[in-house]
């Protein structure tokens, strides 16, 4: 594993000499994500210790949590939590807040109903019109905060309130709307055929397969810092046996009465979070807007100084918050089947923060990714999910669900402040 | 006499009733350091800031190779091949060095950011500076010590090919031997070619660098001399008095009306 080593640039004969171009092997990459760790810098880690954990404990608590009936429940259960999560992150690169993105979300959904039940709308028109009013109102909490100046927290806590008021009005108290349109409701209801669900799983693999040796064959080919060989194929096959056992898990029968009826393929939930995720991690990492994101979080000044908009960032990171609120709203109702006044009033928001928060997202901004908010948000979703099972007093949920969100942030804390002891 | 790269001419500041800078004349010339001097509350960094385009003027001119030009803001300013180099670095420590050398103006291929490109060349240019201290280009900034993140900040403006770099108080925060490496690298900077201001307060690494030396005080050019002419006692004078024998202001500023 030395390629690349001996092919310097021609146009760097003077010192550089000590400069790194990759970890010579696994065993020194494996050491490099030790000391990292122990710097403070603990990425998804505590988020899939957390969910081996929920894991071991529920299935050891209740013999029906490891079905596969119940996994499907779970990835349709995480969906809207994953999405919401996902819009969080953006503001929370930036070290803002939104507090309002539960109910943003429950009054685009309520839109979203209304245009469908009301005016006849076919489904993607409607959805367009829940996307555009989360749009809406993540420019006005933007334009607060970013030309006001107003804290993220006062804002979006005073919107918060005021956007209860939107189904409150249009769906008036005590009432609900159906949400049934074959295709949203699908969503949640429907599965994936297995052909195309396998299909999607093997392009998924074999692209990314693709992408990863290209990325190696060109760094190093030009002597650039890039990973071990060894590395990029264990990343290779870690993906392929999650998303191909993901979809062997999915696409088998697990009606609970495997003999009267079939229910089988991947929800169609899972290919929307899965789009989604892969968007926003290509616009996160590939893109001069990603990166402008991060360097705002990281230090706003510097990135004011570099001739960077912050004003337009900050707006445009609250419009892609509250127009992912739009969407895991519109998945809540999708699972739900009805919008009701409390739509996204409830622990929506602090399920979703909690989520980032585990998967790895800083509450103090500058770091983040999109999968975080996946793997935070399986590890939310489990504990209500494997709770209910339990038949657990609701009370516990509330208890547990905090206890987790509060040991997230200590995480984060103790973690950046190694972070800035060790200087990673 | 070389004509200078970069020249504003009687620029007037004022913040509310505060009359930073006085009809301020500034000059730098192609291949030198130009020194700026100053106690605090000089007005020095009110001064960085315009020519930066961070503030605007309240009057006065600016002159680019000989060119009025009229800058709107800090983009205009890099367009122009201006870089400054900050006294807190304005480095984002959450992104690794290629990210930072090339922040604002990152480089796009049809897949998105082309770091392959942006990786080779801000290789080049930290080899082509003799930089010798950094581990790996990309490792965050974080973990860098303060004469990296200088080396760092100056390599920046090296890549952009930038005609004047202004250095706010390089060495404020380092050790003898960081303090050695960027003044080396601010001396190969001004043998490139460029223009080169050097903001300090330590009289010891002004008389080593610079050319010449431009004394503010009060808010106004109390003198702008060749550094080979003056002694280090005078400059001295020039930064605290705002006058040393015949150089230096006529009459006492601080008892004229702000």
């Amino acid at each position: 594993m030395t390629v690349g080593s001996d092919t310097q640039p021609a146009a760097a004969p003077s010192g550089f000499d000590s400069d790194n171009r990759q970890a010579a092997s696994i065993r020194d990459s494996a050491r490099d994500y030790v000391d990292r760790l122990r710097g403070g810098d603990m990425g998804s880690l505590p988020a899939i210790l957390g969910l081996v954990f929920l894991f071991i404990v529920f299935s050891s608590l209740h013999d029906r949590f490891l079905t596969t009936y119940n996994m499907a429940n779970l990835v349709i259960q995480a969906g809207s939590i994953i999405v919401l999560a996902m819009g969080i992150v953006f503001v929370l690169l930036l070290g803002e807040i939104d507090l309002s993105a539960g109910v943003a979300g429950g009054a685009s959904a309520t839109i979203i109903a209304l245009m469908l039940i009301d005016y006849d709308w076919t489904w993607w028109a409607a959805t367009l019109a829940g996307i555009a009013t989360g749009a809406v109102i993540g420019l006005a909490i933007g334009s607060l905060v970013a030309f006001l100046g107003i804290p993220s927290f006062v804002v979006t806590l005073a919107f918060f309130l005021a956007l209860q008021a939107i189904p409150l009005k249009l769906i008036g108290s005590g009432g609900s709307l159906r949400f049934n349109d074959t295709v949203l409701r699908g969503l949640s209801i429907k599965n994936v055929p297995l052909t195309a669900g396998w299909i999607a799983a093997v392009l998924i693999v074999l692209a990314f397969a693709a992408l990863s040796l290209w990325r190696y064959r060109s760094l190093s080919a030009r002597g650039l810092v890039h990973q071990p060989l060894g590395l990029v194929v264990i990343k290779i096959a870690v993906l392929a046996v999650v998303v191909l056992g993901v979809t062997a898990l999915l696409s088998a029968n697990r009606a609970p009465n495997p003999d009267l009826f079939e229910i089988s393929g991947i929800p169609w939930v899972l290919p929307v979070v899965v789009a989604l995720l892969l968007f926003w991690t290509f616009i996160l990492g590939k893109t001069r807007f990603g990166r402008h994101l991060y360097a705002v979080g990281g230090n706003a000044e510097a990135a004011r100084r570099a001739g960077i908009s912050v004003t337009r960032i900050k707006i445009a990171a609250f419009i892609i918050c509250s127009s992912m609120a739009a969407i895991s709203g519109l998945l809540a109702a999708s699972y739900t089947g009805k919008v009701s006044p409390g739509s996204g009033g409830g622990n929506e928001l602090l399920y979703a923060v909690g989520a980032a928060v585990i998967g790895g997202t800083s509450l103090f901004g500058g770091r983040g990714r999109a999968i975080d908010a996946v793997i935070g948000g399986l590890v939310i979703a489990t504990i209500p999910n494997g709770l209910g099972l339990l038949n657990q007093a609701s009370y516990i949920n509330f208890l547990v669900t905090g206890g987790v969100l509060l040991l997230a942030a200590s995480v984060d804390a103790i973690s950046r402040r190694r972070r800035s002891a060790a200087g990673v | 006499m070389v004509k200078p790269l970069l020249e504003l001419r009687g620029v007037n500041k004022s913040f509310g009733v505060v009359h930073v800078l006085h009809d301020v004349d500034f000059a730098v010339y192609p291949g030198q350091v130009t020194a700026l001097v100053g106690d605090n509350g000089a007005g020095k960094s009110t001064l960085v800031k315009i020519i930066a385009g961070i503030y605007g003027r309240d009057s006065g001119d600016y002159y680019f190779e000989g060119e009025k030009v009229e800058v709107h803001g800090p983009r205009d300013v890099s367009a122009l091949g201006v870089e400054v180099v900050y006294q807190d670095l304005a480095l984002c420590d959450n992104l690794d060095i290629v990210e930072n050398m090339f922040l604002g103006r990152e480089e796009t291929s049809r897949f998105g950011l082309d770091e392959i490109t942006m990786e080779s060349r801000a290789r080049e240019t930290l080899a082509s500076l003799s930089v010798r201290t950094v581990k790996s280009v990309r490792q965050s900034v974080a973990s860098l010590s303060g004469g990296q993140r200088q080396t760092v900040a100056i390599a920046k403006a090296v890549l952009w090919n930038s005609k004047v770099v202004l250095l706010d108080e390089p060495t404020a925060a380092l050790g003898v031997a960081q303090t050695r490496q960027v003044l080396d690298l601010v001396r190969r900077l001004a043998d490139r070619g460029l223009g080169v201001v050097l903001i300090s307060h330590n009289m010891g690494d002004v008389f080593e660098v610079a050319d010449r030396i431009t004394a503010l005080y009060l808010g106004r050019v109390a003198a702008d001399v060749p550094a080979k002419d003056v002694t280090h006692s005078q400059v001295v004078e020039l930064i605290t008095a705002g006058r040393s024998g015949d150089l230096g202001i006529a009459e006492n500023p601080s008892t004229a009306t702000v």
